[in-house]
């Protein structure tokens, strides 16, 4: 048990260093800006399809499994608000986050794991190149800023969905849909919800990093990095969300 | 070769948990010297250069490079020696989600910013046509052979132009003809640009055609050192027996 903990308190003491060094590095020119508009390509871009799908897939549900409840209580009319509500301050964000935990955080857990087995990362370290600064810090600096922006076109995509559902069994125009949107939304439903999904995106890019950089015996410890880099990724995107959650409360 | 010591190892000990590696190396290697360390798997050869360009920390002793001890540089400092130093890898180390020109340029453009794309693609050129595969450039790792690989992977640490060349196991991994051509290809490397070679093998072939000196390594210890044939003809049975099979 107490091997057990020793472990435990050394990883996340390791893990500490390792977002330490993030910080250290990320303002100590040079800086990779080619390698950092790649990376937000590969994680933002490449994501969307993937993202704007579950989006839309979100809003759609959400509101056919809602509408029989709401009409049972003659609030069908608050469906647009709810879902946008809903959409806005929780799901989006998180699902997102978590289809990010799972496509973005398993490939940089698995290509670094992969590099650092085949002594890729080796090389760069011996050709004066720094592996930290070129791989870690633009995966992470990409992924902090990208994931945010994938979860607004998730909520817009969801928002759209919505609408597409509500008008499975009614029928409503699209700028009256998003008039009541917009007049049950607040700013202060969507800044704590935005500011949340920067921890989430940085805690995936940096997961990912840390594991694929710690790989270590042949080939299986890739697959264990993208594994492990998932689960606790995802893990972490629970408990940001209720920290965030918690401290929202206490403010508004 | 001249008798100005360019890398010298005073007392090296290097441990992984309880498993001593290094207990004590004590080597020199002259300027323009091809100098061979032989030894069994696991006796130590790769961690005593891995030491030597930082990439394992030493629990005790002396590194001097260029005269300058390694062990108590800083980073920024370190990677100023790293540049002067080339290290061929044992599995080439390429990246490989770059094409063959992009694993050279990437190097190469990293520490030369002034340089022209002409100029770039005109020193990968030339260092491809050194080791024989310049039809290789568009290439990705993947479509290359193991030889190629190691070949590529040479003409990546040439690129840099280093004083210093490093060689993890370079014939490891290949059939007997191909590590002779890379045994070769040393050679002629070392021959044209006249840097230092360390050559870390236990291809008795390999360390016959690129040594001027070699030294065997046994349980973390530098045991025997000389030439080829003073090695092969020595009277101490363990250090004959790696000869046996020449």
């Amino acid at each position: 048990m107490i091997a057990f903990i020793k472990k435990q308190l050394t990883q996340a003491g390791k893990f500490s260093r390792f977002i330490g060094r993030f910080f250290r590095e990320l303002f100590v020119p040079p800086f990779q800006f080619n390698e950092f508009i790649r990376q937000c390509y590969t994680i933002g871009y490449k994501s969307l399809p993937l993202v704007g799908i579950t989006g839309f897939i979100m809003g759609l549900v959400l509101t056919i499994q809602s509408r029989p409840t709401m009409t049972k209580f003659g609030a069908e009319s608050w469906l647009p608000g709810m879902v946008s509500l809903s959409l806005i301050r929780e799901i989006a964000p998180v699902i997102t986050a978590l289809i990010c935990a799972g496509k973005i955080a398993s490939g940089i857990g698995a290509e670094l794991g992969s590099m650092k087995v085949t002594s890729q990362l080796n090389a760069m370290e011996v050709s004066a190149i720094n592996p930290y600064k070129y791989l870690v810090v633009t995966r992470v600096l990409a992924s902090t800023l990208m994931v945010p922006l994938l979860v607004i076109l998730a909520d817009l995509v969801g928002i759209y969905g919505g609408y597409i559902g509500y008008n499975v069994h009614s029928s409503i125009g699209l700028l009256r849909y998003f008039s009541e949107v917009i007049e049950n939304l607040d700013f202060l439903d969507i800044i704590p919800a935005t500011i949340k999904t920067f921890f989430f995106g940085f805690f995936i890019g940096v997961i990912g990093c840390y594991k694929g950089f710690n790989a270590s015996g042949g080939t299986a410890s890739v697959g264990r990095a993208a594994n492990s880099a998932v689960v606790t990724a995802s893990l972490s995107i629970f408990v940001v969300d209720m920290l965030a959650v918690q401290i929202t409360d206490l403010f508004y | 070769m001249s008798e100005q010591p360019i890398i010298s190892i005073k007392n090296l000990h290097k441990s992984f948990g309880k498993n001593k590696v290094l207990r004590g190396i004590n080597l020199t290697v002259n300027k323009g010297e091809d100098l061979v360390i032989l030894g069994r798997s696991g006796s130590g050869k790769s961690v005593t250069i891995e030491c030597l360009v930082g990439l394992l920390e030493a629990d005790k002793g002396k590194i001097e490079v260029f005269g300058i001890d390694v062990t108590k540089l800083n980073y920024k400092e370190l990677n100023k020696i790293r540049l002067r130093i080339g290290f061929m890898f044992q599995n080439g180390a390429l990246y490989d989600s770059m094409s063959v020109r992009e694993n050279l340029a990437f190097t190469l453009k990293h520490h030369t910013k002034h340089l022209s794309e002409d100029e770039v693609e005109k020193q990968i050129n030339e260092a491809l046509e050194n080791v024989g595969l310049k039809e290789a450039i568009d290439k990705m790792p993947t479509e290359l052979s193991g030889g190629m690989i190691k070949r590529i992977g040479l003409a990546r640490t040439l690129i840099i132009k280093p004083e210093i060349i490093l060689y993890d196991e370079p014939t490891a991994g290949l059939d007997t003809i191909t590590a002779k051509e890379i045994s070769e290809l040393i050679l002629s490397v070392q021959n044209k640009y006249k840097t230092t070679a360390l050559i870390i093998t236990h291809d008795i072939t390999c360390a016959k055609m690129t040594g001027n000196r070699i030294m065997i390594l046994k349980d973390g210890l530098i045991h025997a050192e000389g030439t080829f044939n003073e090695l092969k003809n020595s009277i101490d049975d363990w250090v004959r027996s790696f000869f046996e099979y020449e």
